[in-house]
């Protein structure tokens, strides 16, 4: 029997942090992706990754097609569930305060997930890992080889968003969106169709992000409000609208709420993401690598 | 006070008196009473929810946590500490406003979606720590054999009674809230909300506003959490968590928010729905909720209440 | 040196203020004695209301000194300056949209009562009293405006007109020492501004300091005791309208700018 060391326990808890780190990082920038061109936080950010989780598993475990087929049916049918949310609840309400658009968007996420019960029930489901169950082992730790598809998922999801930004003409337009709204739409650069995109592209990462996880950690219907949260934590965290701060920030995170579950408290885990949120919000609104001019977070 | 309140209150005495009256007659809905209890609870959690987001124009998405802080103290401190429940509210009262004025100061700094955030957060941190202090508050599992309230030396253990003492407790908050609202503080809460750079400019002191607000919502809260507590018996974490901080503000939203009467009628539509005619539909309440806030916030977003061409004015600009 | 009849009654003191990396004001320095009109004019962008919000509060300077009636008051928040007796109109329109004309007032007189939550939850007898004052002090500030009429409607239906002399009549009702107008005129006809300018002269007589920021140049040479011109942030001239008129810096920093010149 395999002594766990101290170090082996740390290496643990590092991987299983930098794991479900990577998850809050993809919940950030998809935040971050729609903020950036509506400055709409989308509380419903969290389904896309619940979702992700459970049409995964019925295109594994029900409808048994093969692992690469199902993921890409997944990806998309949560895409066309984020640009559906988008036509129907977020375009017709262009002029609606601030107040509303919270409120529609937790009723969205409030819809989905009563779906996702309805559909599913509230059991948690779980299918196979992508590369079998045998754990690699290293220093001492054993690592699920799931984790290392979720770290290459998330390289992958950077690698690709940065050509996204700044190679491709509708990357390039919605950061011109972001930058000056006015302007884009003068040069003719069709901001609806941009917020389109933009709930789609985040719809798209969730559903990543929830179709890699849930091996690991299984899924339910009611997992969304909590990974928003923390997303939403790991987004200001990084600088609300940065993209590398969010991807940083919410490994960060990880790794902070692992290691409080390890040696401290696994019971107050969830605390910890959730108080970082407020002490960010209280004392440093603009995050770790945020402009403090751009956050127009605080009043004077 | 206005005409028009006066006559909104006498009706809803009448309708208060004569309501037990019917439904204690009629076998097939002798347990409205119960509900009707519960209505009058979460009522005296949304006039002030109502007089934070209508009035005032902020957001609280974590209440549930006080209605719970007022709820746990409550049968903390008469279980654990034997004191009477009384004393026991007011304590209850005193520690919820206190942590909602350490919230409040630094959160309502906050605008918009991060004030959402912020309360989301801290209302699940206060439900965190109720599942977590096994020892206080008994952990996932809860805690019961929480007496009753009694009023000096008289029991109030049956329905009837409760019933009484809950809408008595109700209408007095309610007379409370429409005086504030038609009021010097009243007239600041809304400057604040309508442009809080002219507030500020006519010297209304409008932090201090947000967080006196804040602070009276969650006693408010805090009061109706005793008084849960009492009525029920039994506490468990999941009671108060983000979903009800949700129907919370669903039932202020769908009734109207920018009317106190709006929230009086959206909690009254929205606890009978949750609690009867909902049964039908049980496994998937939730899905309906959604959808009728959906609904509601993008057809009907001056809230229910403006269906009732009395009790509405036109609070659109231009 | 505080007195009453001091004639400085303010005076700003190479005031600075950046947005970013933009200079909206570069070291303004200026003084407006007591019961004058002064008017500040200059081309769009030249820092005026940026000025008027720094000297009311709602930013504060990046330097230099505001002082009033001898007392500074850079730096300090919005609601203490009101109650130092500072009150302002604003150029977009800032009514109370949801409240009614005369509650709309009655926010003004906020400063001048006391009342908090418990009195006025409880309706006690001396927060009623308090009450009809404040309401009866609003009427009258809404008839000196000439808007007694419109007192119960909703002040967000109101024509631009009415509600800029509304926010007149709520900044009066703080009881004021000194009014700051930005862009009264703005958007209003001949007839409305000749009322305004009847108006800023009553005003005048009740023993405020007017201070105006205005682009109506028949107002403001029509009105004014003293004028200061500013451009970009910093201020080009400064005097009586006789002479404003004819300084050929002025003139040429309204070159290309559309200003009604017609009577100059």
């Amino acid at each position: 029997m395999t002594k766990i060391t101290l170090t082996g326990q740390l290496i643990q808890y590092l991987f299983t942090g930098v794991t479900v780190g990577s998850i809050y990082a993809m919940v950030a920038v998809g935040f971050n992706i729609i903020y950036n061109v509506t400055e709409i936080i989308n509380f419903a950010q969290g389904e896309f990754v619940m979702l992700g989780g459970l049409i995964m598993v019925f295109f594994t475990v029900t409808a048994k097609l093969p692992l690469p087929l199902a993921f890409v049916l997944t990806v998309a049918a949560v895409t066309g569930v984020g640009a559906l949310m988008e036509r129907f609840t977020i375009n017709p309400l262009k002029n609606a305060s601030v107040l509303t658009m919270i409120i529609v968007t937790i009723a969205v996420s409030i819809l989905f997930k009563g779906i996702a019960m309805f559909i599913w029930g509230k059991d948690p489901y779980i299918f196979p890992p992508f590369s079998g169950s045998k754990p690699l082992f290293f220093y001492g730790a054993a690592i699920q080889t799931q984790t290392l598809w979720v770290l290459f998922m998330t390289a992958v999801m950077v690698v690709l968003m940065t050509i996204f930004y700044k190679k491709t003409r509708y990357g390039k337009a919605m950061l011109a969106c972001a930058d000056n709204p006015e302007a884009a739409r003068l040069v003719g650069i069709k901001v609806s169709v941009m917020i389109l995109i933009s709930f789609a592209l985040s719809a798209a990462i969730g559903a990543v992000a929830g179709a890699v996880i849930t091996p690991i950690s299984l899924m339910e219907y009611d997992r969304g409000a909590l990974l928003a949260l923390k997303g939403f934590g790991a987004a200001v965290l990084g600088g609300l609208g940065s993209f590398y701060g969010a991807v940083v920030a919410g490994i960060f995170l990880g790794i902070i709420e692992s290691m409080c579950a390890g040696l401290v408290s696994s019971g107050y885990k969830d605390a910890v993401a959730l108080i970082l949120l407020l002490l960010v919000l209280y004392v440093r609104p603009s995050g770790l690598f945020g402009n403090v001019e751009a956050s127009k977070i605080k009043e004077f | 006070m206005q005409s028009s309140n006066r006559k909104a209150l006498l009706g809803l005495t009448i309708f208060l008196i004569l309501f037990p009256v019917v439904a204690m007659n009629v076998t097939a809905i002798g347990h409205y009473l119960d509900i009707m209890i519960f209505v009058g609870i979460y009522c005296l959690i949304n006039m002030g929810l109502s007089l934070l987001m209508g009035y005032a124009g902020q957001i609280s998405l974590g209440h549930a946590a006080f209605f719970g802080l007022g709820a746990y103290t409550s049968g903390i401190l008469c279980t654990k500490f034997a004191m009477s429940p009384w004393l026991a509210m007011v304590a209850g009262v005193g520690i919820t406003a206190l942590v909602a004025y350490i919230v409040g100061v630094p959160s309502l700094k906050l605008k918009g979606h991060y004030l959402a955030m912020a309360t989301l957060g801290f209302g699940v941190i206060v439900q965190i720590f109720f599942n977590e202090e096994v020892s206080l508050t008994g952990g996932p599992s809860g805690f019961s054999d929480i007496p009753g309230l009694s009023i000096l030396g008289f029991s109030l253990n049956n329905d009837l009674y409760y019933y009484i003492l809950v809408w008595f407790l109700v209408l007095l908050t309610l007379i409370f809230s429409l005086n504030v609202i038609h009021s010097r503080v009243g007239r600041a809460l809304r400057s604040l909300h309508d442009s809080e750079v002219a507030a500020d400019a006519m010297g209304v002191e409008t932090s201090r506003y947000k967080v006196i607000i804040f602070v009276l919502s969650a006693a408010y809260a805090s009061i109706a959490g005793s008084l849960y507590t009492h009525y029920v018996g039994f506490l468990s974490p999941s009671s108060f968590d983000f979903f009800l901080s949700i129907k919370l503000v669903m039932m202020v939203v769908v009734g109207g928010m920018h009317n106190i009467w709006g929230a009086l009628l959206g909690t009254w539509l929205l606890t009978f729905l949750g609690n009867e005619w909902l049964h039908v539909f049980h496994d998937f309440d939730i899905l309906v909720y959604g959808a009728i806030l959906l609904a509601v916030v993008m057809f009907l977003p001056d809230g229910l209440v403006h269906l009732v061409p009395r009790m509405s004015r036109v609070w659109k600009r231009g | 040196m505080n007195t009453e009849s001091s004639p400085v009654f303010l005076h700003v003191e190479n005031l600075q203020k950046s947005f970013g990396g933009v200079q909206a004001l570069k070291g303004l320095s200026f003084k407006v004695p007591s019961g004058i009109i002064k008017a500040i004019i200059g081309p769009n962008g030249a820092g005026k209301t940026t000025l008027f919000n720094v000297i009311t509060g709602i930013f504060p300077p990046n330097g230099g000194a505001i002082a009033l009636n001898g007392m500074s008051i850079e730096g300090r928040k919005a609601r203490e300056i009101a109650r130092l007796g500072v009150s302002r109109t604003f150029q977009n329109v800032e009514v109370f949209g949801r409240m009614t004309v005369l509650e709309n007032v009655m926010v003004g007189r906020h400063i001048q009562s006391r009342a908090g939550i418990i009195s006025t939850g409880l309706r006690l007898v001396g927060m009623r009293r308090e009450e009809r004052q404040i309401r009866e002090s609003a009427m009258q500030h809404l008839a000196f405006v000439g808007l007694e009429k419109r007192a119960t409607e909703l002040s967000g239906n109101l024509p631009l007109g009415e509600q800029k002399l509304l926010e007149v009549a709520r900044a009066l009702a703080t009881d004021p020492k000194i009014l700051l107008l930005d862009e009264p005129a703005g958007g209003l006809n001949t007839r409305e501004t000749e009322g305004l300018a009847a108006l800023i002269h009553r005003i005048l007589e009740q023993g405020i300091t007017v201070v105006l920021v205005e682009h109506d140049m028949n107002l403001v040479m029509d009105i004014s005791d003293e004028i200061m011109v500013m451009n970009f942030g910093e201020k080009i001239a400064e005097g009586k309208p006789k002479q404003i008129k004819n300084d050929p810096l002025v003139i040429e920093a309204y070159l290309g700018e559309e200003v009604d010149y017609s009577d100059l």
